[in-house]
């Protein structure tokens, strides 16, 4: 339930009950991407090995470039099939740039590479979060709840914040975790050893963040306000 | 390639311009040297009449006039219930896109905006003396898909081709960025007529990179003279004990005053405001401090969006190496002190807030053809775009601020064994319930063999184009049949509609030019003889009875060369008017000037010229207009 309130995973659909039938799945794992047989590699994209440490200006600069050839601005006089071309390129660029732009998108879209599947922005790998994290959450959840059920005293107020402070820190250190374990992959790649355990601890990674991020928003609702509830993606 | 003209489509103001022979953009004056057309549009018994001569008959025919028709287009009833209260013509509820009512026509917002375009387009092919059929036309990046198809809608209707549909504030930075050659980050806080965005830009080599856009479609100048409103009606019960909340007429003078006394407030500390209505004359002073209290929330409404784009951006306000204020709200010291304690930096002020929309809209045209090669502009699309899911949530598929043009294809399958349709229900906004968002449109896809749950597979593919409009198309891809549905027509307007409309307008084409000579003639007369019908009543026996039965004479025979349909006529007719009337404004001022000052000024017994007397007077018509036209600057 909660993953689909918070758009983690698409859960069941429901039409709105006009043929009689009146739900509709997203089968898992089933997303595919609009590019196969164009170019699926965003890394190659812009002529990149599949490593996580990108030069951000060289990026950009070659991101400017690519646009600079298939904008659809550029391709105005163009037949409606070179601009259907140009419209679908640039596409493509501009979702490739978001993706390796921001370093935990790009860790995601990594992992997705790898995995031969297409990763949802804001969506993580199915990794499962540890048992300690759970435990850990439970504990504050109980306290949230309670919270909910009586009267939002400024007391009341103050301790959640607290509380929510603490699992913003938890969830940036995460991050941190993340972000510093990139040169290993680098360096596995160089090396030509097997990834697949640093895969494993990246999607933990990125599962205890996404987790985090649920729980935070949960605690951002009950106080009541309504900042960063939107902010679903982050930039560099 | 025919010449390609941009176009700042504003609330209250519109522009036209062109980048010329020599790559230097130009706004194109009317004939009379003006570059602001008001977004006014007048359905009289007479004929359609667009900007100014809309405007000077504005207070006497409330309710067939229409302004600030852009807050109406694609917009749904809900939208606009509040605003709908405060326009004195009528706006018909309706599911889906609110219609309105002008005198005896009902006509949609595109109709409306179609009006104001087609007169630019004349005053562009006037100037330039070839003809004009493709355009690029600016919005607020606030705008949803439904705003921004109207207003290609609108495009088309007046006969052109909108190749490009470009936020006003990235249109700015395009003619700020290129005048400075600027590089770096800039903020663009565009405050306007209706609409606020703030976008925050990276500027480098010629490419504008959009970070972030926020906004909020239902805020600017109009508000704060609606707050205005609101506070002199109280004081006018107050004072005079008349309530003019359901005087048509009378809102729409106070409205104009309160208009023209806000703009004055931005160069002076205090102001007069007086206005004569039919039973009294309302006269008090405003200070610049009591208009601040009135519209302080509502230019504080404008920094939360400001702090978010900043957080989208990534990036905190000192980050910010400039900052570019659009629109003449701008003007306002308030706004501008607000903008530099968020930023923490002096706004740019260098250029004319007013045209730089327009501006970069022409620059942006001329890229499209290919004459500017050095700019790119990589733009964002403003709100997230997703659809409904279990228990009506808002699942996004694009985020907000992802660059366009973007993609993103899904695939989806059936809940129910045997289910052969499903519903698609597109929305854009930030909000977590669906139904909270804009509904952009939604399809069946149906026809889906009969399988088993989960085995069909729909592949449904969002996109949106380079002008932020979205497409969304669904395709049974297991029975390799392909079931394409695209949902483009959300403007309220199906496309049968748009053509009829295009093709009334182009067999109207001649008629056209015909009937506006007529309608202008018509209305100059209309607005000389109210006016000087007013001066004779308020100067009630001081005008001797020859003179006053010579004026009338004149009135009746303007009157009658007025039910003619011969411009050249019924001018004529207006001109005796005017010398007429011009008489009585000489001794109107003798009398004053003699009541003051004995002797007069000099003292050499002459009259003060009359106020307009000269070559603009048989055009201009009585006092009313000279104080309107200082309004223009304020807003765009």
């Amino acid at each position: 339930m909660r993953n689909v309130l918070h758009g983690i995973g698409l859960g069941p659909w429901r039409s709105l009950g006009a043929y009689g039938h009146d739900e509709f799945l997203n089968g898992p794992g089933r997303a595919r991407s609009h590019f196969v047989g164009i170019m699926n590699d965003y890394f190659e994209v812009f002529g990149l090995p599949r490593k996580l440490q990108v030069d951000l200006d060289a990026l950009q600069r070659s991101f400017y470039d690519l646009s600079r050839r298939h904008h659809p601005d550029f391709h105005q006089g163009a037949g409606e099939e070179a601009q259907a071309r140009a419209l679908e390129a640039s596409a493509l660029v501009n979702r490739a740039y978001r993706a390796l732009r921001d370093p935990v998108a790009r860790v995601e879209y990594l992992i997705a590479l790898e995995e031969g599947r297409e990763v949802r922005e804001e969506t993580t790998a199915k990794a499962k979060v540890s048992m300690d994290l759970l435990a850990e959450v439970l504990e504050v959840q109980e306290a949230l709840e309670e919270a909910k059920s009586s009267e939002l005293t400024d007391e009341a107020v103050g301790r959640l914040r607290a509380e929510r402070q603490r699992l913003r820190e938890r969830y940036q250190a995460e991050e941190d975790a993340l972000i510093a374990a990139v040169p290993e992959w680098d360096a596995a790649v160089d090396a030509g050893e097997d990834r697949k355990p640093l895969l494993e601890r990246f999607k933990q990674r990125l599962a205890a963040r996404a987790y985090l991020r649920t729980v935070i928003d949960d605690f951002t609702q009950a106080i009541g306000e309504d900042e960063g509830r939107h902010v679903a993606y982050r930039r560099h | 390639m025919s010449r390609i003209v941009g176009i700042d489509l504003g609330t209250t103001n519109n522009l036209v311009a062109y980048v010329d022979g020599s790559g230097v953009p130009r706004v194109i004056p009317d004939a009379e040297g003006r570059k602001l057309l008001p977004s006014i549009v007048a359905y009289t018994p007479h004929g359609v009449m667009v900007g100014e001569t809309a405007r000077r008959q504005l207070a006497r025919n409330p309710t067939r006039t229409v302004y600030s028709v852009k807050r109406f287009m694609g917009r749904g009833w809900d939208d606009v219930r509040e605003e709908a209260r405060h326009v004195p013509f009528t706006i018909i509820p309706s599911a889906e896109v609110v219609r309105i009512r002008a005198g005896d026509r009902e006509v949609t917002p595109p109709e409306v905006s179609s009006q104001v375009l087609r007169a630019l387009k004349l005053q562009a092919e006037a100037h330039l003396g070839e003809p004009i059929e493709r355009a690029v036309i600016t919005v607020p990046a606030y705008f949803n898909d439904a705003q921004r198809q109207a207003t290609k809608d609108a495009g088309r209707i007046a006969g052109l081709e909108v190749l490009r549909i470009v936020n006003e504030p990235t249109a700015a930075s395009l003619a700020y960025g290129l005048q400075k050659l600027a590089q770096g980050v800039i903020a663009v806080y565009d405050l306007g007529g209706g609409t606020f965005d703030i976008s925050i830009l990276r500027v480098k080599d010629g490419v504008f990179e959009v970070l972030a856009t926020n906004g909020n479609t239902h805020l600017g100048g109009d508000d704060f003279d609606q707050a205005m409103v609101q506070w002199l009606l109280a004081d006018i019960e107050a004072r005079h004990g008349v309530d003019l909340s359901a005087d048509a007429e009378g809102l729409q003078e106070l409205r104009l005053g309160a208009e023209a006394a806000k703009c004055r407030l931005s160069s002076e500390e205090r102001t007069a405001l007086t206005i004569p209505f039919e039973t009294f004359t309302y006269r008090r002073d405003i200070t610049r401090a009591e208009l601040e209290r009135l519209i302080a929330s509502l230019v504080d409404a404008t920094l939360g969006p400001c702090r978010m784009a900043l957080e989208d951006a990534g990036l905190v306000a000192g980050q910010i190496d400039e900052i570019v204020l659009v629109g003449g709200s701008t003007r306002i010291p308030l706004v501008r002190r607000r903008v530099q304690e968020l930023f923490g930096k002096r706004p740019h002020s260098q250029l004319n807030p007013d045209e730089v929309v327009a501006v970069g809209a022409a620059i942006q045209a001329a890229v499209l053809k290919g004459e500017v090669k050095d700019v790119l502009l990589l733009d964002v699309t403003p709100l997230s775009l997703g659809i409904e899911t279990l228990g009506g949530v808002f699942t996004k598929l694009i985020e907000r601020n992802t660059t366009i043009p973007t993609k993103k294809s899904q695939t989806f399958s059936t809940a129910a064994d045997s289910q052969t349709a499903v519903t698609v229900r597109v929305f854009q906004g930030e909000r977590e319930m669906a139904a909270d968002n804009k509904l952009l449109g939604q399809f069946d896809l149906i026809g889906i063999p009969a399988a088993p749950r989960g085995v069909p597979q729909i592949e449904v593919a969002f996109d949106i184009d380079a002008n932020g409009i979205v497409h969304v198309s669904a395709r049974d891809t297991a029975t390799g049949k392909e079931q394409s549905i695209r949902i483009t027509a959300s403007s309220g307007i199906s496309k049968e509609e748009i053509d009829r409309f295009v093709k009334e307008a182009q067999s109207h084409a001649d008629d056209d030019k015909k009937k506006k000579a007529l309608a202008e003639a018509r209305n100059e007369a209309d607005t000389l003889i109210y006016s000087t019908e007013k001066t004779l009543t308020e100067l009630g026996e001081k005008v001797d009875v020859a003179e006053r039965s010579a004026i009338q004479e004149q009135i009746a025979a303007a009157r009658k060369a007025m039910e003619g349909t011969d411009p050249e006529a019924i001018r004529s007719a207006t001109q005796s008017l005017t010398q007429a009337s011009h008489k009585l404004a000489e001794q109107m001022y003798k009398q004053s000037a003699a009541g003051a000052a004995p002797g007069g000024p000099g003292g050499d017994g002459q009259p003060p010229p009359p106020p307009e007397a000269g070559a603009g007077a048989g055009k201009e018509g009585p006092v009313v207009d000279a104080e309107f036209e200082e309004a223009d600057k304020d807003k765009k």
